[in-house]
């Protein structure tokens, strides 16, 4: 096996396409567990939509527990504890098609399976893993996590909730609120947070039947309105003291170690939304007919369900990728002899992919939904069919598990963070600008694909490098101020991330053979790299105006120019053969299943 | 009691566009997802329960590529024991008789109660291929089989007929039975028994391995002749009734009379 590619590295230098995981690499055990939940979906979760929009009673909590008993809610939990303890890619594959049939269900499974359960499994001690895991294995138990409070969102560690040892030493009293916690409603296992002695932030295992926890009533939502989201309060709340989750005052590790693991999973199931909305907006415009003609067959229509296409395979290639990244780097710690928070911390080093998946995911899964709207016209604003709500389902994926702007911030800031510590080479990629640049000077752009796709990519990531380190040495630590300048990097690490990871996808799919459909996958690719060329550039120009003047400022505009020097190609006629390939799957025309 | 049950790994042609090749004689899959034949997905239910209800076990028979075997441990994974996979491109398999003289020489070495097969194949559906397979074998068969009860050393099965008629049989085992659809409702493979699937014996084997000369069951031997497919073309015929309420109305029953569709 190829050794670990680290955590934002990819931005640095060019990566190779076997040392990517993708979906064609799926192994039978992937395909057949994608195969039960597939079926699950849409045969016992689809046909209860409405039940389960309209909060029937009992309808999630029997769902779940079906789930559950097929192993479909455990796939991170260890075996020794009742758990189906599968790679990342299964717990991608699980995560993805638990949105096929819209967000409620989603919402409801993931924050059960994923900040809900995962706490407990990185973090829970050997009594606690006993008692609480073999129960949310199957469903019998449902978990919810709340961090968030009035006066703690975005900035969740200024939470207010205290605890306090009561005088017989056995409980922590538990004072505060918190609110918007998903399954609030129907939880049995609330994971919180409270600052023992209003001071050292601390995760707490808290029953939801214990003495002094109350639930509010359910949240009036624009969307995944079969989700239950609703405050908790905590009143004299007794938390017997074995119920501490991880160490005193650590409770920050288990917060942001969870999120990242949230934020992956987050982005798998866009792809399953967006799969979705491409398999019923299809099948509709084929039958719509307006002018004479079924709608589908307008080239503006085709230019729509290509460009949804395009943003769906680069997702999917994205999150596989990135699940593909952390298996190997579990395995690694698991040869090592690492222990459950060992792994949790691990993944850490893959923080950047992980919001990159996050952000970019959901922007995409929106864009999805909104012209999956668009596609039915009048009927896409009604609730006759399933565009308008997947509209209204999407957008809270913006909001939740860190907002985008938080994410945003995040992507360069850690890459900056993990500069200063050298655990990643960016000062020595910056310094070799200069030569990067005179060596382009000559060069041919390539005529062919994927030579052409390489080229610009890799003048892409010059690029980022042009922008954030002018950026970085002009403000060193106070680049954490220059909000702007840190969102348009970050849109820059997206880009190329999700570029690339079309790119060695194709090339892989390539490598099997020329086909139709290695044809599609580079056509995919192709036309998101030549739109994202002058996005780029105008990007990197707006970083620079906002960080340079004068001579200096001049000086990285002639490199922008040189690095972003392309020649457009012709992006309709590829596109129609993308939409024909949709209609005529009519679906998402690549599921691996 | 002793199962084995036959099942195709098709075309789910619901989803995409059907298109027929150039040739003429093949249909362009490239689009399509394969997997289980629908009939054959109950008849794997019921095999299951049966074992689950009096013992025993269960093999997996399956003609097919190598692709399919991802389908042949999902029937594992629902609690089949272990499969046989035959491949071999020598087998005229547009034809059922062939199809199930190959079956035949599958199972016929082994120890058997029960066959159950579906009733028919999404894909050509010919209706026949369970039916054949009993006879080459020599043993009772029932056809269109909606409801299984295993008696002692027999069967009961309930036969669907036209018009939702039921006919009851009873055959003594050991017998071939082709499973109708809604017979039960098939259960979802768990994670758990996926993962025991990758361990249980899955055999590949080919016309040489089970001692059948290619000749009986290669194209020369059939009888059908695969001379063209094509897309039938969408005729509509629409009748308008003119008249007073009353009068249509009148025309409209006598329509559905005479069309014995009511
Ligand atoms: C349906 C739903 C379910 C939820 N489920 C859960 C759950 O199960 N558990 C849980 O703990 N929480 C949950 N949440 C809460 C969610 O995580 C928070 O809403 C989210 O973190 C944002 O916090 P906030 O709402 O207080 O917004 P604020 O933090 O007030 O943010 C408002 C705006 O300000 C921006 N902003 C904030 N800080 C900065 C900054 N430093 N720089 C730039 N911009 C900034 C934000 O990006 C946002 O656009 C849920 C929320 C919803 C709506
Ligand atoms: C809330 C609401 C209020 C309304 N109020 C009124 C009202 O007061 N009076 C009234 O008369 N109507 C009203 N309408 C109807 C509205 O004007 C139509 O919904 C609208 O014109 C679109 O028509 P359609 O829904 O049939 O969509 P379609 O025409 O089926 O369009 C579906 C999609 O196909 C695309 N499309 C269609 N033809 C072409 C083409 N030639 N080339 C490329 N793309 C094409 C469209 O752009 C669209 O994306 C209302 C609709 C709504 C939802």
């Amino acid at each position: 096996m190829s050794e670990l590619i680290k955590g934002g590295a990819y931005l640095l230098g060019p990566v190779e396409e076997n040392t990517v995981f993708t979906p064609e690499d799926f192994d039978d055990m992937h395909l057949m567990v994608k195969r039960t939940c597939y079926d699950f979906m849409k045969n016992s979760v689809e046909p209860k939509i409405d039940e389960i929009e309209a909060m029937a009673e009992g309808v999630m909590t029997g769902l779940l527990r079906e789930a559950g008993e097929l192993g479909l809610l455990s796939s991170d939990i260890p075996e020794e504890y009742g758990g189906e303890e599968a790679d990342k890619i299964t717990t991608n594959i699980i995560a993805e098609c638990a949105s096929l049939t819209g967000g409620s269900f989603a919402t409801a499974f993931g924050a059960h399976t994923g900040i809900g359960t995962l706490p407990i499994v990185f973090f829970g001690n050997e009594e606690q893993k006993k008692k609480y895991l073999p129960g949310l294995a199957t469903g019998e138990k449902i978990a919810s996590y709340a961090l968030t409070e009035p006066e703690a969102g975005s900035d969740a560690l200024n939470c207010k909730t205290k605890a306090v040892l009561s005088d017989d030493g056995k409980y922590y009293i538990l004072n505060g609120a918190k609110q918007y916690i998903t399954n609030a409603s129907w939880a049995d296992v609330i994971v919180t947070y409270a600052k023992i002695d209003g001071e050292r932030f601390t995760a707490f295992i808290v029953d939801a039947d214990t003495e002094g926890v109350s639930i509010d009533p359910e949240e009036k939502k624009m969307g995944i309105k079969g989700s239950s989201t609703c405050s908790v309060i905590l009143e004299n709340a007794k938390v017997p003291v074995e119920n501490m989750l991880w160490e005193e005052g650590k409770g920050h590790q288990v917060a942001f170690n969870i999120l990242n693991i949230g934020r992956f999973k987050l982005g798998a199931g866009c792809v399953g939304g967006s799969k979705a909305v491409l398999e019923f907006a299809s099948e509709y415009v084929q039958q719509r007919v307006q002018f004479n003609q079924p709608i589908a067959k307008f080239n503006l229509m085709k230019n729509k369900f290509a460009n949804m296409a395009i943003l769906t395979y680069l997702q999917e290639s994205m999150v596989y990728r990135i699940a593909g990244m952390i298996d190997k780097k579990l395995d690694e710690v698991k040869d090592s002899g690492g222990d459950l928070s060992d792994i949790a911390k691990a993944i850490h080093e893959y923080a950047i992919e992980c919001s990159i998946s996050k952000v970019f995911c959901s922007e995409c899964m929106d864009k999805i939904a909104d012209e999956g709207v668009q596609v039915f016209g009048g009927y896409g604003y009604g609730q006759e069919y399933p565009a308008e709500r997947s509209y209204r389902d999407s957008r809270i994926n913006r909001i939740f598990e860190g907002t985008n702007e938080i994410n945003r911030m995040l992507i360069p800031g850690t890459l900056l963070r993990k500069a200063m510590k050298n655990e990643v080479p960016f000062m020595e990629a910056v310094m070799g600008l200069g030569g990067t640049l005179k060596q382009l000077k000559d060069a041919e752009m390539p005529q062919e694909s994927p030579e052409r796709e390489e080229f610009y990519l890799n003048n892409m990531k010059t690029l980022f490098l042009l922008a954030a380190g002018n950026a970085a040495q002009k403000f060193g630590e106070d680049l954490t101020h220059e909000q702007e300048v840190l969102c348009r990097l970050a849109d820059m690490a997206m880009e190329i991330f999700a570029a690339e990871s079309g790119l060695l996808r194709a090339k892989k799919i390539l490598a099997q053979g020329e086909s139709e459909e290695s044809k599609l996958v580079m056509d995919m690719t192709s036309c998101f790299i030549h739109e994202m060329v002058p996005k780029m550039e105008n990007w990197a120009k707006e970083v620079i105006a906002g960080t340079l003047e004068g001579e200096e400022a001049g000086k990285a505009y002639s490199g922008i120019r040189m690095l972003t020097k392309y020649e457009p190609i012709n992006t309709y006629a590829p596109k129609r053969n993308i939409a024909e390939a949709v209609y005529d799957a009519k679906k998402y025309f690549i599921d691996r299943i | 009691m002793k199962s084995i049950v036959c099942i195709k790994y098709v075309p789910d042609t619901s989803e995409a566009e059907v298109k027929v090749n150039p040739d003429g004689k093949t249909v362009d899959d490239s689009r399509f997802s394969f997997d289980i034949n629908d009939a054959d997905n109950y008849a794997v239910e019921e095999s299951v329960l049966i074992k689950e209800d009096k013992g025993g076990e269960v093999d997996v028979l399956s003609i097919g590529p190598k692709q399919s075997e991802v389908m042949i441990r999902m029937a594992m994974a629902k609690g089949c024991d272990r499969a046989v996979r035959v491949e071999d491109d020598r087998i005229a398999d547009h034809d059922p008789l062939m199809v199930a003289k190959v079956l035949a020489g599958a199972i016929k070495d082994k120890e058997f109660d029960l066959i159950l097969t579906g009733c028919w194949a999404d894909d050509y559906g010919h209706m026949s291929t369970g039916v054949a397979l009993a006879e080459y074998l020599g043993v009772n068969h029932a056809s269109m089989v909606k409801k299984v009860e295993v008696l002692d050393g027999k069967v009961r099965a309930h036969r669907e007929l036209e018009g939702g008629l039921m006919e009851v049989v009873e055959l003594e085992l050991p017998a071939v039975l082709t499973i109708q659809t809604g017979i039960n409702e098939p259960r979802y493979a768990p994670i758990r028994g996926i993962r025991q699937a990758q361990k249980k014996e899955l055999n590949v084997v080919s016309l040489d391995d089970l001692g059948i000369d290619p000749a009986e069951v290669g194209s020369e031997a059939s009888q059908v002749v695969l001379e063209n497919l094509y897309i039938p073309e969408v005729e509509s015929a629409a009748e308008f009734i003119e008249g007073e309420p009353d009068e249509k109305a009148d025309k409209l029953a006598s329509i559905l009379v005479k069309g014995g569709l009511v």
